[in-house]
């Protein structure tokens, strides 16, 4: 099941040149542009690991382009995510972000309803994924 | 690429007007603002106007379809302190830009300091990092024989100068790099590191400013700062010149800045110890006085150690 999270994520995979499109855009409004990559893809998850340091200062997309490629040389089977953050006062957010790289294979989620007190059904999305220890559960 | 792509739209024409090109591209003002901000150097302007009419010819020949590799376009400016290096190295990224050889037209100006990391492990990321800011524009090595340090074999400039070299093969139509430094200095350091040299095709020579330039120069800067000298300061300046010239490290334009500078101090001084009322005038004139007080026609500071940015009086 392939996971929408970010921006465009119902559209087809962004190419390279897609992405080196929206990066300028982002670099052009000042934003700061940083690489996360996770393999834990549950909507909840929003703590994926940073792929070094938040890029500041960058006028051009191809040093971010290149980043993003020496993290797929890495962690080419995991999902990969591209952030622009704002630091203007009053916004101070994340204002893009959109996924750039996703396994070959998503397996997808299982619904969980555990039955409660009385007739009340608990509801837990859980992510075949994660039933691997980390760092085995894609390819 | 795409920036220097065909000029005109449509089938392809058969003639292409290069001028025409030139003035749309508006790379004809900035090389006339540099005939006319700059004073002297000219065989510097004249390789800037070779580079110029390269890269429009290469433009033209891409649009007519005819493949060509991406011109190689590093540098490497050597030349005295004070002779121009950076102010010419700002108005070849915006020819670069306006050409479409560099996408953004910005220019990332560093030092060793800002390249080399304090301890293993340091550098890599150090030197990616300026690099990544200067993607899209020209990155300018000040001083870059400082990168390479022979006496000490476990230097991690060695490492920078491998990622430089890297990326100055393998991006060259992202990047331009620029090395600056003074010319006996820059030619151990092109010794030493060959991989330098070949990837550099411009090699350009700074020369030193003759004594009536100089006097252009200041004139020009004190116009900028709404000053001017009287005929007496003026002639007292022109007798500066020379001697300034005879001491120890003498920078060029920078070296007339400084003198400049002490020289509005001390009319400041001046009419601030003088009458109460002081007229327009009295705020823009730099009288011989002012230029007289100066220890440089004394004699002045042979023997003394002092660095260039110093209070050279």
């Amino acid at each position: 099941m392939r996971i929408t999270q970010g921006a465009f994520s119902f559209l087809p995979d962004l190419t390279d040149a897609q992405i080196t499109a929206q990066v300028q855009y982002a670099l052009d409004q000042g934003w700061a542009l940083g690489i996360e990559y996770t393999d834990d893809p549950h909507p909840r998850n929003t703590y994926w690991e940073m792929w070094g340091m938040p890029m500041f200062d960058l006028q051009d997309a191809v040093g971010v382009v290149q980043e993003l490629n020496e993290c797929r040389k890495i962690h080419g089977g995991l999902y990969i995510r591209i952030n622009a953050f704002d630091s203007t006062h009053g916004w101070e957010t994340v204002r893009l972000s959109f996924i750039v790289n996703r396994p070959a294979i998503e397996p997808g989620f299982r619904l969980q309803r555990t039955e409660t007190g009385g007739r009340n059904i608990q509801y837990t999305t859980h992510a075949y994924a994660t039933d691997k220890p980390e760092g085995d559960r894609y390819g | 690429m795409a920036e220097a792509g065909p000029v005109a739209a449509g089938p392809t024409p058969d003639l292409i007007d290069l001028k025409a090109d030139i003035e749309q591209t508006g790379v004809a003002e900035v090389l006339d603002r540099l005939d006319r901000e700059l004073v002297g150097l000219a065989p510097v302007k004249q390789r800037i106007r070779e580079i110029a009419a390269l890269l429009v010819v290469e433009r033209a020949r891409a649009s007519l379809g005819l493949a060509t590799e991406h011109p190689t376009l590093h540098m490497s400016f050597t030349g005295n302190p004070g002779t121009g290096k950076t102010t010419v190295a700002l108005r070849m990224a915006e020819i670069l830009h306006k050409l479409g050889y560099s996408r953004r037209g910005h220019l990332v100006s560093v030092t060793r300091d800002d390249l080399v990391g304090q301890y293993i492990g340091h550098t890599a990321p150090k030197t990616k990092d300026v690099i990544k800011k200067a993607m899209g524009g020209v990155l300018f090595i000040d001083e870059a024989y400082y990168l390479y340090r022979p006496e000490n074999e476990r230097d991690y400039g060695q490492e920078s100068i491998e990622i430089l070299l890297q990326v100055m093969e393998n991006n060259r139509d992202d990047l331009v790099v620029i090395l600056a430094g003074y010319a006996d200095r820059m030619a151990r350091f092109f010794e030493s590191n060959p991989g330098f040299r070949s990837r550099i095709t411009h090699h350009i020579d700074f020369p030193d400013y003759g004594d009536a330039e100089l006097m252009v120069i200041a004139d020009k800067m004190l116009e900028q700062q709404n000053f001017r000298f009287d005929d007496a300061a003026r002639a007292a300046f022109a007798e500066y010149i020379p001697l300034r010239r005879g001491q120890p490290h003498f920078a060029n334009a920078r070296s007339i800045r400084n003198a400049l500078d002490r020289m509005r101090l001390r009319l400041a001084h001046r009419i601030f110890s003088a009458a109460p009322l002081v007229s327009r005038d009295d705020l823009m004139t730099i009288r011989e006085a002012d230029v007289r007080a100066s220890r440089v026609y004394s004699g002045g500071l042979t023997g003394s150690v002092e660095l260039n940015s110093g209070p050279v009086a």
